[in-house]
């Protein structure tokens, strides 16, 4: 028998590799090319160097109040005075440790998930959650004292809307998708008249809509909480572009799925949660973390209702009269956290896509 | 049922697909173990009639009746018949997010409630017998055709059916994979089991049907015992049918 012998690679010729070939090969690929890379670099050269200056070399750390914002830099004093109302809000000062105590438990139920194979175990601890994470920042059971929502405020306010806003939009988007490719004529119209309809109006109408024009329906003496109306109103309009996004990923399902969950005899729910949901899901993925990348920062809209998300909270503080003329700094500063949750969970949907990635060879 | 035998029973079935007639009045018995072979060129209708037997594929006219339940919109008539009635695919329709095990048990575990350890024990019996159960803890898209196609096969086999259908399991595999899905059916044959096979497998009919039915332009055209089906065929349109598939 013929024996063959395994062939390494080999190595790329060396007019194909090194610094000197990317740089052609990218950046000085034609004439056009070689412009736009010089203005490119003449551009952060531009922008970079006094960003650094003002941000690092001319700034203050150090200090308490804006008297010892002597330099021509940054003032990161103002930012450190008011960091626990970025963070808080007017959420009272002997209470925050609640907020901090849900922060961290969020972590220790992240690491169980680990361990935990079932997927009723999950949804159980994760509903738990959720539960435990209300009482604690509401308060009002268990002798803890109750925290008005109009108390909530900075990046924990910004953290809950987001997170009921995911949270409460993903099934009803789901049931919403699934009626949009039901055969039924009634569901289908419905799901479609709701989701053309919610995404035919601007989130901004529908805050105020849930803010102003909603309680003009109650009667008299009823009212409701600002914070929760805006959290429903919020949900429902996430949850129609959830819809299309899932709808987007039932389309990519092949009907031989349906086919043969049909043919082993699964009925309707059990065909669409255990056989095409999960594989619409994964298809879906990118798209939905776009949407709920966009969704957190859209939560910077409920300030025209009256609510103090992060955002708000920078201006807010800014107009401090002591602190008058230091909001760039607080703007930068909350640029930064925003990044950083978008970049997390933009980096975490790679991640899931890893690992439902069944398709391998 | 008029003949207590009988395990299908079509009776004058007609379907349409908006204008375009795919099935004209099709009648047929099956009786119990018997293996009927569905052969006829393409867009004849065979795919579509078989798939009306367990209720894939709806129909406006006629009737079906199969182990004694008449199939209907009704959604427990359609499933007590899906439940005794497995299908194998053209292009196997494995899913494609859990592994070979998970495949086999998804049914037993929801539609029948069997307790987790029994369903994986008669996956991996099954899996024995088909020769994958190695293959168990992998996912559809890491095996083979042939090998996928033997997974449907068992997995259609995890609810113990007395009725098979096979809508072209060898149409889509790559030649040298064919003969192991075949090889695999023809055991199944043995076992007096129902089976109903659209395929162009001419060798499995000979071997091991009880009858070949010939379907041309949404009709039954001929139906006979694979001798005389393949020696001394009647129509014209089946003489040129099996001058062209049996020439090369």
């Amino acid at each position: 028998m013929a024996v063959y012998k395994k062939v390494e690679t080999r190595e790329a010729p060396s007019g194909s590799k090194g610094i000197l070939h990317w740089l052609r090969d990218n950046l000085f690929s034609s004439p056009l090319n070689s412009a736009m890379t010089v203005l490119g670099i003449a551009l952060l050269l531009w922008v970079i160097p006094p960003f650094i200056k003002w941000s690092i070399i001319d700034a203050n750390f150090v200090g308490h109040t804006r008297a010892d914002c002597t330099g021509d830099g940054a003032c990161w004093i103002f930012v450190r005075a008011k960091l626990s109302m970025f963070m808080y809000g007017f959420y009272p000062e002997a209470e925050r440790w609640r907020v901090n105590l849900v922060y961290l438990l969020f972590f220790v139920v992240i690491a169980a998930f680990k361990f935990l194979k079932s997927n009723g175990f999950k949804i159980t601890i994760a509903t738990l959650y959720f539960i435990v994470a209300f009482i604690l920042i509401r308060g009002g059971y268990f002798g803890l004292p109750e925290i008005d929502t109009n108390k909530w405020g900075g990046l924990m306010l910004t953290i809950v809307i987001s997170a009921v806003g995911i949270v409460g939009s993903f099934p009803i988007g789901i049931l919403f998708a699934f009626g949009r490719a039901s055969s039924l004529p009634i569901i289908r119209s419905v799901s479609v008249t709701y989701i053309e309809f919610i995404r035919g109006v601007p989130l901004i109408t529908i805050l105020f809509m849930s803010s102003v024009i909603l309680p003009l329906f109650f009667p008299e003496g009823v009212t409701f909480d600002k914070l929760l109306r805006a959290l429903i109103g919020i949900t429902f309009f996430q949850a129609a572009y959830i819809a299309e996004i899932i709808r987007g990923g039932l389309q990519a399902i092949p009907k031989g799925q349906y086919e043969a969950a049909d043919a082993v005899g699964l009925s309707y729910w059990q065909k669409m949660l255990l056989v095409i949901l999960p594989q619409a899901l994964k298809v879906a993925i990118p798209n939905l973390v776009g949407s709920f990348i966009a969704l957190f920062q859209d939560t910077t809209l409920v300030l025209i209702i009256g609510l103090f998300d992060l955002l708000a909270m920078v201006q807010l503080t800014g107009s401090d009269s002591h602190w008058l003329g230091f909001e760039t700094e607080g703007y930068v500063f909350v640029t930064i956290i925003f990044w950083v949750f978008c970049y997390s969970m933009s980096v975490y949907s790679k991640s899931l896509e890893k690992r439902f990635n069944t398709n391998l060879k | 049922m008029e003949n207590k035998n009988d395990v299908i029973e079509i009776r004058n079935l007609n379907k349409w697909y908006g204008d375009f007639h795919v099935l004209k009045d099709i009648n047929l018995n099956v009786k119990k173990g018997e293996i009927i072979v569905v052969a006829g060129p393409s867009g004849s209708g065979k795919s579509t009639l078989i798939r009306c037997i367990n209720y894939l594929e709806q129909f406006q006219e006629g009737k079906i009746v199969v182990n004694d339940i008449e199939l209907s919109e009704d959604v427990k008539k359609i499933k007590a018949v899906r439940e005794d009635v497995a299908m194998v695919f053209q292009h196997f329709n494995l899913f494609p997010h859990l592994t070979i095990v998970d495949n086999l048990t998804l049914a037993p575990i929801w539609v029948k409630n069997t307790p987790k350890k029994e369903a994986i024990a008669t996956a991996m019996e099954y899996l024995e017998r088909v020769g994958i159960a190695d293959q168990a803890k992998k996912y559809p898209n890491q095996l083979s055709g042939g090998q996928q196609q033997r997974v449907a096969i068992a997995r259609s086999l995890c609810k113990n059916p007395s009725i098979m259908l096979f809508d072209e399991p060898t149409s889509a595999l790559d030649p040298e994979m064919i003969s192991e899905v075949l090889d695999v059916m023809i055991e199944l044959a043995q076992e007096h089991r129902t089976m109903v096979c659209v395929t162009h497998e001419m060798g499995f009919a000979k071997k091991v049907a009880d009858r070949v039915i010939f379907m041309e332009a949404g009709q039954i055209i001929e139906e006979n015992t694979p001798e005389e089906f393949f020696e001394n065929p009647q129509s014209d349109r089946l003489k040129l049918f099996l001058s062209q598939i049996l020439s090369h």
